[in-house]
């Protein structure tokens, strides 16, 4: 960074100090502040309040012998390996469709995209509607004289899982897609004609070259991604409430129930950390590529 | 709405199979998107009797506006039954106050990053965007004591309050690198002008920015829109924004359902940033890609 003349620290930039004040005080004290409060207080046997009795790690053990805990992690992991994969290879091959300079090319995107403008709740609502096993998707197939045909992912423990996917992928594929876009555009006109001159056919281009040129955009992306869907509650909350049984309970969902429903807050809080840790081991090595990445500009 | 690339393919390629192949794919993923829409406009048009016959794709035989009114004005949240008109402006009310103010401290924030770096600026900067990655799950709980200890916790300035903090991250970024480009010689310029801090600022900087402005007041009115589980938890009952009356009215388990009603409730609700969507494409691009671009 700039290293000029620095001649007294404290009083120069005055005026910008007290204008970061917000910034500063958001960083330091919810940030880290509330973070660090959170990852203390896990390991307290606190119920209804937060209590100073410490506990080691009984909560923790408590949380690991929890079926519903242990439901909406392998709930949220299928969940993210299957979103993450599906929304990159889909969100990809649309881009480099759009990239073939397609005809109509603003109206795919204006359509692809409309849905990440849209409230999970409002995803939810509307996909718990069309998968309705009565009266949704099932019925209006059976109504067309396939009389056997089963769609009922919603309402079926084993399935329900696929049902949730069906609403996200929906909902995020857009989004990957206009970020695909964007690097596949940054991408060089040159490497292009290269190719072309040397007789690469376009998709060993794209395999060969272009994906390991757009390795930042991926890396991205699926850190953006994947920390999305650590949080992933509302859209649980409004197709499934968690059910049937706890067949979508998800981490998040545990969290808040604990907290503000069950008043078990030693719980919600031990739930907490251990999602901060998931989001803390996808960041890591992505903030080394980042700072690695700078040093060498 | 951006005008159409002047590239028209040569007329021999339109029936290339590769492109032939290449359209059909968009074609087919751009009905899968749409059906939802499709569904959901459809259904809030017929009346219940027709819905119960079980076709959701056809369009309705006899239409009616009867759900979206029932949905505004009289549909059921729990114990009150004053529609989502009161869901709608609790919205406006959170919104409003909401995007004003994260906006103005995070334009403030960039401002002072790109432009009068102190010591440990970028620091602070660093925390802040890593921080937007963290579950807002962790923080939920010393939130709730802290603004309670503020007296603000389920009441408007509660979330107003939380949608700031939690909107600063991406916003300080969005303005921070747009700053960043603007020629440092303009502000050099002002400075031996006799323009101090706040001087450049209100006078150089925020005049020379509206496009970032749009793009954050677009980010913004989305993102607090949307916003779910804020609202449930800081707002208080009495000021829940419009997603958590649609999905208690949706979600209630007392009565039967009417879905005419739901999905004419839903379009409301998504009324709001579909017509910013529609309304601002590029720039809406341009908002969702600044989480992903850095500087």
């Amino acid at each position: 960074m700039a290293n000029q003349d620095r001649p007294n620290p404290y009083f120069r930039n005055l005026n910008a100090k007290v204008a970061a004040t917000p910034m500063i005080l958001t960083t330091m004290i919810v940030f880290v502040g509330c973070s660090l409060w959170t990852v203390i207080y896990s390991f307290s046997a606190s119920r209804a309040l937060p209590v100073n009795e410490f506990v080691g790690f009984a909560q923790y053990e408590r949380l690991f012998n929890t079926s519903r805990w242990n439901k909406s992690v392998e709930n949220i992991a299928f969940y993210g390996i299957f979103s993450l994969v599906f929304s990159l290879v889909v969100g990809f091959v649309l881009a480099a469709f759009m990239d073939q300079k397609i005809r109509f090319e603003n109206t795919f995107r204006t359509i692809y995209l409309y849905p990440f403008a849209l409230s999970f709740i409002v995803t939810g609502v509307v996909w718990q509607w069309i998968l309705n096993p009565t009266l949704g998707l099932q019925e209006a197939v059976r109504s067309l004289g396939w009389e056997s045909f089963t769609f009922d992912l919603i309402a079926d423990r084993d399935t329900v899982i696929y049902a949730l996917l069906i609403a996200g992928i929906w909902q995020g594929t857009g989004f990957v897609m206009a970020l695909m876009l964007a690097g596949l555009r940054a991408v060089d006109d040159e490497i292009w004609k290269a190719a072309r001159v040397d007789g690469i056919p376009k998709w060993k281009t794209y395999i060969f070259v272009v994906i390991p040129m757009m390795r930042g955009v991926f890396i991205t992306t699926l850190v953006i991604i994947a920390s999305g869907i650590v949080r992933l509650y509302d859209l649980v909350v409004a197709m499934t409430a968690g059910g049937p049984g706890i067949a979508s309970e998800v981490p998040a969902k545990y969290v808040y129930d604990f907290m503000f429903a069950r008043a078990n807050v030693g719980q919600a809080l031990a739930a907490s950390t251990v999602m901060l840790t998931t989001v803390l081991i996808i960041l890591i090595p992505w903030i080394y590529l980042e700072y690695g990445k700078k040093k060498k500009g | 709405m951006t005008t159409m690339e002047a590239i028209g393919p040569r007329p021999k390629r339109i029936l290339d199979p590769t492109r032939i192949m290449i359209y059909s794919v968009l074609i087919v993923a751009a009905l899968y998107y749409l059906l939802p829409l499709y569904v959901m406009i459809m259904t809030s048009l017929k009346g219940m009797p027709e819905i119960r016959l079980g076709n959701i794709f056809s369009p309705p035989v006899e239409v009616t506006f009867e759900p979206w009114i029932k949905a505004w004005d009289t549909a059921c949240t729990g114990l009150y039954c004053e529609g989502l008109k009161v869901g709608f402006w609790n919205s406006v009310q959170i919104l409003i106050p909401s995007v004003i103010i994260s906006i103005a401290i995070a334009s403030v924030n960039g401002y002072a990053l790109s432009f009068w770096r102190f010591r440990g600026a970028e620091v602070f900067f660093t925390i802040l965007i890593f921080g937007s990655f963290i579950p807002y799950q962790v923080m939920l709980y010393p939130l709730v004591i802290i603004t309670r200890e503020l007296g603000i916790f389920g009441s408007l300035a509660g979330v107003i309050f939380i949608h700031t903090i939690f909107g600063m991250p991406i916003l300080t970024l969005l303005f921070r690198n747009y700053f960043a480009s603007l020629p440092q010689e303009l502000f050099k310029a002002a400075r031996v002008d006799g323009a101090g801090f706040w001087g450049v600022f209100l006078k150089i900087m925020v005049p020379m920015s509206p496009p970032i402005f749009v793009v954050a007041i677009i980010l913004q009115v989305t993102g607090i829109w949307n916003d779910f589980l804020f609202g449930v938890i800081f707002a208080g009952t009495k000021n829940f924004p419009m997603t958590v009356q649609l999905n208690n009215i949706v979600n209630t388990t007392q009565g039967v359902k009417e879905y005419n009603v739901n999905m004419a409730a839903t379009i409301l609700t998504g009324g709001v940033p579909l017509l910013i969507y529609f309304l601002s494409g590029k720039y809406f691009v341009r908002g969702i890609a600044a989480g992903a671009v850095k500087g």
